[in-house]
């Protein structure tokens, strides 16, 4: 066995110890019959009851492939060993098997829904996964890193325990940083009446500050009319979707709909990030009783395909490496954007080669879905869960990987290291900084 | 013996399609009052143009891609559920029992090619039944429950096939071909076998949710 496979072997996450500890059957008992019986409805009926254990579910999932086919991380697998028991059991479950849930739910499930295109029947399995995160957070069974990030959105309205002051400074940092290459560039705080709200997530001005260069250079260069809030409800993403507490989603949401609307903008458009669109365009508003998001959200690459098209945004040169595009899960089956990608990588990049499977059909990196926020303890268990990845990115021959989504990035970064694929991954916003006609300085 | 045909054939034929019919309608009035209640948003997403797109693609064979990855199992299932329904519909004693009792009739399949699709219909159990023992993946989700699932949905096309045939007690075989269509009606609601209730509206939420929100593809 490995280094990284005994590490697997005895993960010990502090918040989950520390919940196994004082955690009551009764407690949990309450909690599951909450959420199965008062806040679930026909969805979680009609799964449970429809899904005939064909096991047909089992090839969609790359945690189930990367572990040699496993039986227990199966789709269904993994609802056998969470729902099935507790409904079984009728609720009468043990600490000890709620943490286990947890950690099934959490770090062995992305919640991608690649294996809703694989059942028959539709079963949306990362719904039902959402579900029992649902129950361990209202038992206090988060692995702890999420957690605090999941208290980092309660507390500061963003992923990062950014302070209000922090945000403004980076801000005004970025711009001044910029200014050498482009003088009358600006990052406009508060404009009112602007066409676009630009957001972001918490981790960009937390470690991933050249992102916010690039795109204040790419919105000053195109000439566009936008602005960003200086005030909390800048972030755009929603850790607390994943760990089900869809309470502080809600607010989160709603702080960040809100600043939008405050300050009269016809859109918003939002960095390469894949999460945060489906909190946006999918569960974070449905919650908040919106069908649609109330202000039309753009995704990142929504965008640079409007700029491309129209001619606004110029290339100087095509990217010459080879590059392939990694579809990520939340940005093309749960926004269409598979098309759109590939125009952009081609008006960008001269030599693209495609993965298979691509588009609706791409592997999950293993990061999204709140895995990677689970934090350290579980990062050796989340790369080797995920080998089908590596496989896909070597046969590839390519030598950059385009992977426009954060958590994306960072997961490949860790497969990319570990399974040395030796390529080097971009965000869109990098090559289209690396190769776009610049204005000339005066 | 005749008394005990006459009772299934009767007053338990009664009960068993009531049981069938009406359990099967309260099946889908908790789906629509549980949707009203808890999730409600799913009437705004319900789609007609992408229900019904996912649908066709999952009603025709080969029409998605986990159908192409595993051909065997998609033959079966295809050939096996088109004869679970025509064979029972289309068959000429069921028919005649129909026009004796209630003076309705319509057309019927020549006897061997219904002889025939019964056992599609048996073959396709023991091919469901071969992968549950032997399929690691399926084996693991396989309980009890579902070799018992598998035995009432073969049991009446083998004891009709016998009975046709006047293999071993003609009698006996009748009674039980009848007693056996019985449980499997009364359990279609009730069982997992609701999934012929169930899964058009489970395909038709995804579907929309796939193709109305997310604008993606789900096959």
């Amino acid at each position: 066995m490995s280094e990284p496979e005994k590490a697997v072997q005895s993960i010990i996450d502090d918040n989950l110890e520390r919940c196994l500890a004082g955690l009551t059957k009764e407690r949990i008992k309450k909690v599951i019959d909450q959420v199965l019986k008062n806040e679930s409805g026909a969805r979680l009926k009609s799964y449970v009851e429809t899904c005939v254990h064909c096991g047909l579910c089992s090839e969609a999932c790359h945690v189930y492939l990367s572990k040699d086919k496993d039986p227990r991380f199966s789709p269904a697998g993994k609802v056998k060993r969470t729902i099935w028991e507790m409904i079984r059991k009728n609720g009468d479950v043990s600490p000890e098997f709620i943490k286990e849930a947890s950690i099934i739910a959490s770090t062995e499930c992305n919640a991608c829904k690649r294996c809703v295109m694989y059942c028959p029947f539709g079963i949306d399995v990362g719904y039902l996964m959402l579900t029992v995160r649902r129950i361990c957070h209202l038992c206090g069974m988060t692995p702890m890193y999420i957690q605090d990030t999941a208290h980092s959105h309660a507390v500061t309205m963003n992923q990062m325990w950014v302070k209000d002051d922090e945000w403004i400074d980076t801000l005004q940092w970025q711009e001044e940083e910029a200014q050498a290459e482009m003088p009358d560039l600006r990052i406009p705080l508060d404009k009112e009446g602007s066409e676009i709200m630009y957001s972001v997530i918490g981790p960009e001005p937390k470690f991933q500050a050249y992102l916010l260069y690039n795109m204040a250079y790419i919105f000053n260069a195109v000439g566009a009319d936008w602005t960003m809030p200086s005030t909390p409800g800048w972030d755009n993403s929603d850790m607390a979707m994943y760990t089900g507490d869809n309470e502080i989603m809600g607010r989160v949401k709603k702080e960040h709909f809100e600043t939008a609307a405050r300050l009269k903008v016809k859109r918003i458009v939002m960095g390469e990030c894949g999460h945060a669109f489906r909190s946006v365009y999918d569960m974070g508003n449905r919650w908040l009783n919106w069908k649609m998001p109330p202000i039309p959200i753009v995704h990142a690459i929504d965008y640079y395909y409007e700029l491309l098209k129209t001619g606004k945004l110029k290339i100087k040169e095509k990217f010459k490496k080879k590059v392939t595009l990694h579809d990520p899960c939340n940005v093309i089956r749960g926004g269409g954007l598979a098309e759109k990608a590939r125009y952009v990588t081609r008006a960008l990049c001269e030599d693209f080669v495609e993965m298979t499977p691509n588009r609706e059909h791409n592997y999950c990196c293993n990061a999204g879905g709140g895995v990677i926020n689970c934090g350290p303890p579980f990062k050796n268990k989340r790369v080797l869960s995920n080998r089908v990845k590596a496989d896909q990115l070597k046969a590839t021959g390519a030598e950059v990987l385009i992977a426009p989504c954060h958590n994306c990035h960072s997961g490949l970064e860790d497969i990319n290291h570990h399974y040395e694929c030796g390529m080097e991954i971009k965000f869109f916003s990098e090559i289209i900084y690396e190769i776009m006609e610049k204005p000339e300085a005066e | 013996m005749h008394t005990l045909y006459n009772f299934v054939s009767g007053p338990l034929a009664w009960i068993a399609f009531l049981l069938f019919v009406g359990g099967s309608l309260y099946k889908l009035y908790t789906l629509f009052t549980l949707t009203y209640q808890k999730e409600s948003f799913i009437f705004s997403i319900m789609s007609f143009k992408y229900g019904l797109r996912s649908i066709g693609h999952w009603l025709t064979p080969f029409g998605t891609e986990n159908m192409k990855k595993n051909p065997v199992m998609t033959v079966v299932t295809f050939a096996f559920h088109l004869c679970l329904f025509i064979t029972p519909i289309f068959l000429l004693a069921h028919i005649i029992l129909w026009d004796e009792s209630f003076n309705i009739s319509w057309w019927s399949l020549p006897e061997q090619l219904a002889d025939m699709l019964t056992l599609i219909v048996i073959l396709g159990c023991v091919y469901f039944l071969y992968r549950r023992l032997t399929d690691p993946t399926v084996k693991y989700l396989t309980s009890l429950s579902d070799f018992g699932l598998l035995a009432i949905v073969a049991a009446p096309f083998v004891t009709g096939f016998l009975a046709y045939h006047h293999l071993f007690d003609y009698q006996l075989m009748m009674v039980l071909h009848v007693l056996s269509g019985e449980i499997m009606l009364v359990a279609i609601p009730f069982t997992r076998l609701s999934h012929m209730i169930y899964s058009a509206f489970t395909r038709a939420y995804i579907g929309s949710e796939f193709g109305g929100v997310r604008h993606a593809k789900d096959w």
